[in-house]
């Protein structure tokens, strides 16, 4: 089939999610023709996520339209490359989205910037315990870009996204009631915290009298009413629940249907074309050159759009898959360790300690996003690793995202799972338990990595991505480690009982863990192991940007999204202030 | 629910009576209230299979097969009716053999066995691992006794009454944030009972809640 030439245009964007709406947006107020492509339906928030339908936990948690439909695509993926690789056939450790606004149209809100430490990982690690410090087979490595160069996009981000949290550390002053740990910020979060839960202030408390400096995490479900700078009112977050996994029906969560599109419809020369599936960058005949993208539109016809410049905004996976579809950028091989595209996948790794109370009631069903209380002693290189057998680490938080019942209800151990027992324990603890979370960081290594399947096709034929990870024994031992401290914790709190479960074993697809799929075309300084300079320009194809949680080396203990976001704005100044001035490499 | 239409769209009377007797071993009725069977789980699990999640509609569903290690997942080529309708067959022909009933016949403590052996593969099955059978039908059956009324299980609220959830949420959470360790109990909101006007509504399209008095006693 020969596909139908569009008009050219300046610049094309793969996707629409937190990046892609972003650059849109700015690529639009630039003076650029912008056309985006998005794999999934349009969305009209308004009337398709109105109340009381959102609060469904069976149709957004369970069977959601907003996620992926793996019918058409899904990865493959096997623990080592020993195994033979299978596809994931049921939405499970992970749920991309699929729909105008992406993924974040159902994320929790959860809005930590990373450490300074975090960007400069390998670095400081060697610096400070020594090259031996750091497995053998890992391949963290530094950002190329450091946290001072992105603060003021972590600013413009939280700005745009309307963060409620309270600042720890303003210009270098440590701030009392926030997180002490955090990298000096140049302003106040633009909306206050939120108030703690009665679990919450349970959890604070044990931890002063632990030491430990508590504080409430920043959020993007919004604290009050908020007017963003690109002129959207956002609604204050009711603290309803349903929120992870949900489309808000008070337009509370901040996300690209909120901050970012409502503006740029209006803007004529933006143009969005959803159901329209690009498969391919096309690249002129000697590849240092993309002419624009091919794409399928709902009938299945076949598109080229030709354009100036190519920003592949979309999900991690599809970053990754659409540079190996394109012959963009060398791809990875493990054995040879050699290739940039593919390398330095991660995830998230965790841990948890379920608390249960017998004189105590929790009301867990209110919350919303990523309420909740955190701290921050055992994050990155918070803590002292002299003696200990990994670095990096985990904050430690109650959360209040709201109890959903089908998929909240935790019983004491030692709890059958089904019959008369398990109906009087979950009657008794669904309102007298909570759970103290690690979310931890996730080291490289040489062995987990993307690539294309041999055997697995999409619905067009084409080779569906491969995912190899396991958690590496670094990741296992920090978790067993920080969980021993959360235990501590938790005792200080006097449950009647509790169950500790750190990471361990084999990476499982099957259980909900998070949607923090991480790296495959990361960002650096050397063109030997990134993909895409500290401008998230592709080293090879001077036109093309590739941007989002593909560019995360490796994973740290903070969730991902601001970050994403940050670089999203990051990325679109370099354009708008360097390339475009200049077309070509940028470093 | 008084003159509701209900179509059973897939299920067998056979299989109806199969699952009316298995998911009220897994969430009984008792002094706590009614079980998964009074709730209506059967219809609910009937209606999704029905649904286009009963035939795995949105699963990648291309081969090779291979049975793949447990940390790979679902890697079975049956869809969830065909899961069922296997499962149920064979689940009674293993209780005709074994005790020259039907599972349904069964008394209650030789059902918790036979659901037991399936469970952790004692009661083996030909054409399925009954292990995959018994953890789809204990996820549907708490889909069922906690969704949403809406979706034909959770009769009466039955779920959400048993755990003290109130359904769908008022304006006024924020509020009661600062009230620590004061149970909010409330006679719970669905949203059939907003379909069906049972509640008065917000600008916002929420709804009030009516507070329960005397609740949280007895243990809970």
């Amino acid at each position: 089939m020969t596909a139908s030439r569009l008009k050219p245009v300046d610049a094309v964007i793969v996707g629409t999610g937190i990046v892609g709406s972003i650059l849109a947006k700015e690529l639009a107020d630039a003076g650029l023709k912008v056309v985006a492509l998005e794999r999934g339906r349009p969305v009209d928030p308004q009337h398709d996520f109105a109340a009381p339908y959102t609060y469904d936990e069976l149709k957004y948690d369970r069977h959601s339209d907003i996620f992926q439909d793996l019918s058409r695509e899904t990865i493959t993926f096997r623990n080592n490359v020993g195994e033979t690789a299978l596809p994931m056939r049921e939405m499970g450790s992970f749920k991309p989205g699929e729909a105008v606004g992406g993924t974040a149209l159902h994320w929790g809100t959860h809005s930590r910037r990373l450490l300074p430490w975090d960007f400069e990982t390998r670095s400081r690690t060697v610096e400070r315990y020594g090259k031996r410090h750091v497995p053998e087979d890992c391949t963290s490595q530094d950002w190329g870009v450091t946290f001072e160069e992105l603060e003021p996009y972590y600013d413009q981000f939280e700005h745009l996204y309307g963060v409620g949290g309270k600042a720890g550390n303003l210009n270098g002053v440590i701030q009392p009631g926030g997180n002490p740990f955090e990298g000096p910020r140049s302003r106040e979060f633009p909306n206050p915290p939120s108030p703690m839960t009665y679990a919450g202030t349970m959890f604070a408390t044990a931890c002063r009298e632990l030491g430990y400096h508590p504080h409430v995490n920043p959020v993007a479900a919004q604290t009050q009413a908020y007017l963003n700078p690109y002129k959207l009112m956002l609604g204050q977050c009711l603290r309803g629940g349903f929120c992870s996994s949900h489309a808000c029906s008070m337009g509370a969560k901040a996300n690209p249907l909120t901050t970012v599109m409502p503006a740029l419809a209006k803007q004529a020369n933006f143009e969005l074309r959803p159901l329209s599936n690009v498969i391919k960058v096309n690249l002129d005949s000697d590849r240092s050159r993309a002419t624009g993208v091919t794409y399928l539109d709902a009938r299945g016809r076949e598109f080229e759009q030709p354009a100036e410049l190519v920003i592949l905004a979309a999900y991690t996976f599809n970053n990754v898959r659409l540079m190996l579809l394109s012959g963009i950028g060398e791809p990875y091989d493990p054995v040879a360790n050699r290739g940039v595209v593919g390398r330095n996948y991660s995830y998230q790794s965790a841990g948890r300690v379920n608390c249960f109370f017998e004189e105590k009631s929790f009301n867990p069903f209110m919350g919303g996003g990523a309420r909740g209380t955190a701290i921050d002693e055992y994050n990155g290189d918070n803590f002292d690793h002299a003696g200990l057998d990994f670095f990096g680490g985990a904050y430690i938080a109650v959360a209040s995202s709201g109890a959903m019942p089908i998929r909240s209800i935790h019983v004491p151990p030692g709890t059958p799972k089904w019959g008369a027992e398990w109906k009087r324990a979950a009657a008794r603890y669904y309102q007298r338990n909570f759970t103290v979370r690690l979310h931890g960081a996730c080291q490289s290594y040489r062995q987990n990595y993307l690539d294309l399947d041999p055997t697995y096709r999409d619905a067009n034929g084409l080779p569906l991505l491969r995912m190899t990870f396991d958690w590496g024994d670094n990741e296992r031992v920090a978790s067993a480690w920080i969980v021993k401290k959360a235990e501590e914790i938790a005792r200080a709190m006097n449950p009647s009982r509790m169950s500790a479960q750190p990471t361990a074993g084999h990476y499982d697809i099957v259980p909900y863990q998070s949607t923090h799929n991480m790296g495959g075309a990361v960002m650096g300084a050397d063109p030997a192991t990134s993909a895409v300079n500290k401008y998230l320009q592709s080293w090879d194809v001077s036109n093309v940007f590739v941007i989002g949680g593909s560019a995360f080396p490796q994973n740290s203990a903070n969730p991902p999204t601001a970050t994403i976001g940050t670089l999203a704005c990051w990325a679109a100044d370099a354009i708008k202030d360097q390339y475009l001035k200049r077309p070509g490499a940028l470093v | 629910m008084t003159n509701e239409a209900r179509a059973f769209g897939y299920l067998t009377q056979p299989e109806i009576r199969f699952l009316d007797a298995a998911v009220a071993r897994l969430i009984p009725a008792d002094e706590l209230g009614p079980g998964a069977k009074e709730a209506g789980v059967t219809y609910f699990i009937d209606q999704q299979l029905a649904s286009v999640w009963g035939s795995h509609g949105r699963n990648y569903r291309m081969g090779p097969w291979p049975a793949g290690t447990p940390q790979q997942g679902f890697q079975s080529r049956l869809t969830p009716r065909e899961i069922y309708r296997a499962a149920i067959r064979e689940a009674n022909l293993h209780c005709l053999r074994q005790y020259g009933k039907a599972f349904e016949f069964l008394a209650p403590e030789l059902q918790d066995e036979v659901l037991a052996g399936l469970e952790n593969g004692g009661v083996e099955l030909a054409s399925l691992s009954s292990k995959l059978f018994f953890g789809l039908l204990l996820r549907n059956t708490m889909e069922g006794y906690f969704a949403d009324p809406i979706y034909g299980g959770n009769r009466d609220k039955a779920g959400w009454r048993l755990i003290g959830f109130p359904g769908v949420p008022v304006a006024n959470y924020n509020d009661l944030i600062d009230e620590h360790n004061v149970p909010y109990r409330v006679e719970p909101v669905s949203i059939l009972d907003i379909e069906q006007g049972r509640v008065a509504l917000d600008s916002q399209g929420l709804p009030r809640h009516v507070r329960l008095k005397g609740v949280g006693e007895n243990g809970r």
